[in-house]
C-alpha cells in the first residue's frame, strides 16, 4: 500500500524554476508583440507544392498596394522560400532593447524568415543538440519555439495584416493556432488536382474543429495563359471545380488564378508578380481576391 | 516536474543546474528540512526537450533576449547575422533625388540595402557616387 505522502497538487511552485511563470512571460511578450496587428491570416494549403508562398507573397503586396502596411510571417522553418520571393535575402537584422527589425521587402512590407538567419542557400536547418538521434522527440518543440521568437521578437510595429506563410502539413496549423488564439482567419489554397482537393479539406476540416474562420478557398494554377498568343489553356485535365468544392464544404470561394509563367519569374527575382504585372489576368486575380480578403477581414474585427 | 522528500514529506527546493555538459544537465535540489540534496541528470534527448522550451531551469532574473532561443541553438547561422541598432546615415540631397527615382515598389528594398552596404564600409554619408558603388557591388538597379 503506498505510504501517504503530498501529491503533486499539494506541492506550490516547483522548487525554484518557476517555469510555469516563464512560459506565461512568453505568452504575454507575444500578446504584446500582436496587440498591434490588426489582422492575422493564415495562408494553408496542407498539400505541398501549390503555390501557396508565392500567393501569400502577391496577396500580400496587393494589401500594400493599397497602403496597408503588412508584414509577411515565413512559418516554414525548414523550407523557407518568402525572404527569396520578397528580394529581401541577405538583408541584416537588427538586434534592439525591444526586438530585432526585421527585413523590409517592396512597398515596405516587413518579413521574418528563417533564411534571413542561414549562411547559404543550401544550408539546412540543424539545431545545436547532444545528439541528433531521436531528434523527432524535441525538433517540433524547437520549431514551434522559434515561431514563437519570430512573432514575439519581431518589431512588427503597427500592422494592418500580418500574412503567415505557413507549409506543406495539416498538422502545422494547431501550432499556430496556440500561438495566437485570435487569428483572424485562414486562407486556404488548392490547385484543382483530386490529390490536392482530396488534402486540402482536411485543412479546411482542422480550421473549423479548431474554431479558426475559414475566410475561403483560392483555386491555384487553373489553366495557362500562353504569353504568346494571350490564349487560356487547361493546365491540369481534371474535371475537379474547387469553386464546387468550397461549396460542398461552406466555405467562401474567393477565386482562381490563372498560372502565368511570369509568376515564377518574378518570384525568382523577388519581386512581387502583382507588383510589376498588375494589369494581368493573374495580377487582376490577385487584386480581386485581396480585396475580398479585406472584406471579410471588415466584416469579421 | 516538482520533488518531493519521501522521509520528511517536504518539497524540494532547487540548488542549482549545470551544463549542459557532454549533452546531460545536472541538476541539484535539497530537502529544506533533512538538507539530503538530489541530483536529475538529463539524457541528450531530455536535455535538448528543456532548451527546445526556451525556459531557463533554476528561473530567470531578466527577460530573455529576443530571439534568444534561435540564436543560441541555431547550428549553422549567417556571419555578422545580428547587427545592432546604427547610426543614421546621412543622405545628401543628391542622393536623395536619385533615390525618388527607383520604381516606389523596389525602393524602400534598395534605400535599406544601400544603408547598410555604407554601414558595413563605415560610411556616414551617402553620396550618388556611393549608391553606384553600392550598386556595381550588390547588382541592384539603380
Amino acid at each position: 500500500m503506498r505510504k501517504e505522502y503530498k501529491e503533486y497538487k499539494d506541492i506550490i511552485g516547483d522548487g525554484g524554476s518557476n517555469i510555469v511563470g516563464q512560459v506565461t512571460q512568453q505568452i504575454e511578450r507575444l500578446r504584446s508583440r500582436m496587440e498591434k496587428v490588426k489582422h492575422k491570416v493564415a495562408v494553408i494549403s496542407g498539400k505541398g507544392g501549390v503555390g501557396k508562398s508565392a500567393v501569400t507573397v502577391n496577396l500580400a503586396s496587393a494589401f500594400s498596394m493599397q497602403e496597408y502596411t503588412v508584414g509577411v510571417l515565413d512559418a516554414d522553418i525548414n523550407g523557407p522560400s518568402i525572404a527569396k520571393m520578397m528580394g529581401v535575402q541577405g538583408q541584416h537584422l537588427k538586434i534592439g532593447e525591444n526586438g530585432v527589425s526585421p527585413a523590409v521587402g517592396p512597398l515596405n512590407i516587413k518579413v521574418m524568415s528563417m533564411d534571413l538567419l542561414l549562411p547559404s542557400d543550401e544550408t539546412p536547418v540543424v539545431w545545436d543538440a547532444p545528439s541528433q538521434e531521436a531528434a523527432f522527440i524535441w525538433r517540433g518543440t524547437m520549431e514551434v519555439s522559434t515561431l514563437r521568437e519570430f512573432l514575439s521578437d519581431t518589431e512588427w510595429g503597427e500592422l494592418n495584416s500580418l500574412f503567415i506563410d505557413l507549409p506543406a502539413g495539416v498538422e502545422k496549423l494547431p501550432n499556430v493556432a496556440q500561438l495566437l488564439p485570435n487569428l483572424d482567419g485562414v486562407v486556404l489554397v488548392t490547385i484543382p488536382t483530386e490529390v490536392s482537393h482530396f488534402v486540402v479539406k482536411k485543412s479546411a476540416v482542422t480550421a473549423k474543429a479548431l474554431g479558426i474562420p475559414v475566410v475561403g478557398l483560392i483555386e491555384n494554377m487553373v489553366g495557362y495563359i500562353c504569353l504568346n498568343c494571350g490564349q487560356v489553356g487547361d493546365l491540369f485535365k481534371t474535371i475537379y471545380d474547387g469553386k464546387k468544392m468550397a461549396d460542398q464544404m461552406g466555405i467562401p470561394y474567393l477565386g482562381r488564378i490563372p498560372f502565368d509563367p511570369r509568376i515564377s519569374i518574378s518570384s525568382d527575382k523577388g519581386v512581387p508578380f502583382v507588383l510589376e504585372y498588375s494589369d494581368s489576368s493573374a495580377g487582376k486575380t490577385f487584386i480581386e481576391i485581396s480585396a475580398k480578403i479585406n472584406g471579410f477581414l471588415g466584416r469579421n474585427k | 516536474m516538482k520533488y518531493l522528500c519521501l522521509e520528511c514529506d517536504e518539497a524540494m527546493e532547487f540548488v542549482e543546474a549545470e551544463g549542459p555538459e557532454k549533452g546531460s544537465l545536472s541538476v541539484t535540489f535539497i530537502c529544506p528540512k533533512c538538507r539530503k540534496g538530489i541530483a536529475l541528470l538529463t539524457n541528450p534527448q531530455e536535455t535538448q526537450v528543456v532548451r527546445a522550451l526556451g525556459v531557463r531551469l533554476g528561473g530567470r532574473t531578466v527577460p530573455p533576449e529576443p530571439f534568444e532561443q534561435v540564436r543560441t541553438t541555431l547550428a549553422k547561422q549567417r556571419e555578422g547575422l545580428f547587427h545592432p541598432e546604427e547610426e543614421e546615415v546621412i543622405w545628401t540631397e543628391e542622393a536623395e533625388k536619385r533615390l525618388e527615382k527607383i520604381p516606389n515598389f523596389v525602393r524602400p528594398r534598395a534605400k535599406k540595402v544601400i544603408e547598410d552596404y555604407a554601414r558595413e564600409r563605415g560610411y556616414r554619408e551617402i553620396t550618388p557616387e556611393i549608391m553606384d558603388e553600392a550598386g556595381e557591388k550588390i547588382k541592384i538597379g539603380m
